[in-house]
């Protein structure tokens, strides 16, 4: 997994709300695209016009906010399907971070699986965030270690992360290789759960 | 800070989670076992293949089911090569869980369809157990009593290698559905009014329980269909509490336990509803009589109204995040605000997916379309859930009575409701589906979808418009 730990860049202001993971990735392309490859695809269906041309209206489509490292997005962002196609896809269009309100559960849990960090911040604050970033100068630095988003005028807005979340972002750790040396406590809670619900552990 | 229940009083959900912590990790997290695992083509080919690159072994096998459902054709007369893109996924599913000694239930044999059609039916789900697959829809299983919730690819590898997940404790929500609700109501309404009214992200972060006296009269194929919207309500776990129908229905199921071993899970069944007393975080009441025939106009299931209502104005909308959303949505699906929803001219119709495609729901459709005839410029479609569902449909002659009617009846898996399979609602056509997704281009690039219960599907193929069954 990637590290984060302080980000600094052009955050692009998607201000919907409810923007959902067939949105972010559509499904065709989890079955014939590579993961690299799937930043290509990010936001097709907002990105390209039904001719296939460029979506002019569409933020990620417009300067200095293509390619931008960082979204601001309205509340529930990837809600919907449990895909973590849509994280990869955000992260092979570069994003790293995004801003909001809320997230769809599924979808918060693929972030810290992959090195992307979502950030909640109250609706307010994304919502000034946003108006300050669409008027020109839009960077901003997310600090991980100091759990602050700094705006572009300088206001330091503080979000919670849970000391594991973030540890394990900072370091780049891999939940797969802490939960295995937990291996011990599988196999004594396993032994003891075949006594306890023989039920469950001879299926037909 | 959540309120916290007392140790004493505990609701399914803490009596369920505790009994599973293999590991206490700190701040609310816990490695928590995993006693099911449901395998499909999309995820679970992928899944299996990152196992075997990197070395990994699946710890129990004996606890995972694999069947093909999101990239197979519908098509009658369907095999594994007419959708040819669909074709690896499906072989690699095969041969992955061939060598790792996986149960996989192939097309045309009992036990293919929709993950979360066939587990219940099979018994794979059992109450009091947790089951995970990397697919959103899971919470549907929590219909019997499960703790079950949807993964992503890297949790769903984590889960296969370790038979456990990394999970924070979510708040708890209780929702009561009190009350007998009216003529053409069923769950789908119940569950898409509750979404309608508190909103998509109301139940984030949150395991739901339904309970009330609404849904103690479900039948389990109901309670399925009301735990299958949990998500759409942002919950990844949504679950009642089991009893006496739920029992009856598990009961001499293929992979549900038998005779003295039944007997015995019973009696450790009849301890997981919620105390009296226990607190929620969330509570919520809605009388089931209030609730109308329920059909979406929008692009989030959050955007629900009864169908006799008009399509919402922008311009009253409660705030400017959703006035934007509903500008949006109204542009996108072709709806002019004020107007009556009923009379909205439809193209397709599709009755299937994980919400609404068990025998119950195809026995109401048929009995809906039974002497009548599809409108004229309407393709509709039913896709049964399961192979089991569909032969099942098939002995008591509702696929007649649907072909009769000017339905195609086809091939089981997720068809449509997703589009995986290339089986897409033209752009700019107007489906009314009974599946759980009406998001943008959900069922194909441009498609408009409205989401309904099976008899208001057929209301409307039969209509060829968007119709109150009520008046039908
Ligand atoms: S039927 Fe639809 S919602 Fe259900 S699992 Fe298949 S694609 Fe997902």
């Amino acid at each position: 997994m990637e590290k984060f730990t302080t980000l600094s860049g052009v955050a692009a202001p998607l201000m919907r709300a409810n923007i959902d993971t067939d949105v972010i990735i559509r499904i065709e392309r989890l079955t014939g695209t590579q993961r690299a490859e799937m930043g290509a695809y990010a936001f097709e269906a907002l990105r390209y016009r039904a001719d296939g041309s460029e979506n002019p209206d569409f933020v990620l489509n417009q300067e200095p906010f293509r390619g931008a490292p960082i979204l601001l997005a309205g509340a529930n962002f990837g809600c919907g399907s449990s895909r973590e196609g849509a994280v990869w896809a955000l992260m092979g269009a570069g994003v790293r971070c995004v801003v909001a309100e809320s997230f769809g559960d599924i979808f918060f849990n693929n972030c810290f699986q992959n090195g992307l960090l979502p950030v909640r911040l109250p609706a307010a604050d994304v919502q000034r965030l946003a108006e300050q970033c669409a008027g020109g100068n839009a960077r901003l630095t997310v600090d991980l270690a100091r759990r602050r988003v700094v705006s572009p005028r300088g206001e330091e807005m503080p979000f919670a992360i849970e000391a594991m979340r973030r540890d394990a972002l900072l370091e780049g750790l891999d939940d797969l290789g802490l939960t295995l040396k937990h291996t011990a406590a599988i196999e004594a809670f396993q032994a003891h759960d075949r006594q306890a619900r023989p039920w469950v552990w001879q299926p037909g | 800070m959540p309120v916290q229940t007392s140790s004493d009083k505990l609701a399914l959900f803490d009596k369920i989670w505790n009994s599973h912590v293999v590991a206490d990790l700190g701040d609310d997290w816990v490695l928590l076992h995993i006693d099911r695992h449901l395998l499909h083509d999309l995820s679970g080919a992928r899944a299996l293949e990152e196992i075997a690159q990197r070395g990994l072994t699946v710890r129990n096998p004996e606890l995972a089911f694999a069947t093909p459902d999101h990239a197979v054709s519908s098509a009658p007369g369907r095999n594994e090569a007419t959708f040819a893109p669909g074709a690896d996924l499906l072989r690699g599913l095969r041969r992955r869980s061939a060598e790792t000694g996986i149960r996989f239930f192939d097309l045309g044999e009992d036990g293919q369809g929709i993950v979360h059609v066939m587990a219940p039916e099979l018994g794979i789900v059992l109450p009091g157990t947790v089951l995970i697959c990397g697919d959103s829809h899971t919470c549907t299983n929590g219909g019997v009593g499960a703790l079950a919730f949807g993964v992503g690819s890297s949790e769903l590898v984590h889960a296969l290698a370790t038979q456990t997940l990394r999970q924070r404790r979510p708040k708890r929500m209780r929702v009561r559905f009190e009350g007998t609700p009216g003529q053409g109501v069923g769950p789908k309404d119940l569950i898409l009014h509750l979404i309608g009214r508190i909103g998509a992200a109301a139940g984030t972060g949150h395991a739901v329980e339904y309970a009330g006296s609404a849904i103690r009269a479900l039948p389990i194929e109901g309670r399925l269909t009301i735990c299958n919207l949990s998500i759409e309500l942002g919950a990844k776990m949504g679950m009642v509490a089991p009893d006496d129908t739920t029992f009856e229905y598990l009961a001499g199921r293929r992979f549900a336990p038998s005779g003295a071993a039944f007997d015995c899970a019973v009696a450790a069944w009849r301890e997981l509803p919620t105390d009296a007393d226990a607190v929620f975080d969330r509570e919520e009441v809605v009388d089931a009589a209030d609730v109308s025939p329920t059909i979406t106009w929008g692009t989030s299931p959050e955007q629900a109204i009864p169908i006799d209502a008009a399509i919402p104005d922008p311009d009253s909308a409660p705030d400017l995040v959703r006035r934007e959303a509903w500008r949006n949505a109204l542009d996108y699906m072709g709806l002019e605000p004020g107007r009556p929803i009923a009379g909205t001219p439809v193209d397709w119709v599709f009755i299937g997916s994980c919400t609404n495609s068990r025998l119950s729901d195809l026995r109401e459709a048929a009995a809906m379309a039974r002497g009548r005839h599809v409108a004229s410029g309407v393709t509709a479609w039913v896709v049964p859930g399961s192979e089991r569902v569909k032969r099942a449909a098939e002995a008591e002659g509702l696929d007649r009575v649907f072909t009769e009617a000017g339905f195609a009846w086809r091939e089981p898996g997720c068809s449509m409701c997703v589009a995986a399979n290339g089986e897409r609602v033209p752009p700019g056509q107007r489906a009314v589906s009974t599946s759980n997704r009406n998001f943008v281009g959900r069922q194909g690039p441009g498609a408009r979808t409205h989401l309904a219960s099976p008899v208001m599907a057929v209301a409307a193929a039969v209509a060829g418009a968007i119709a109150d069954v009520r008046r039908l």
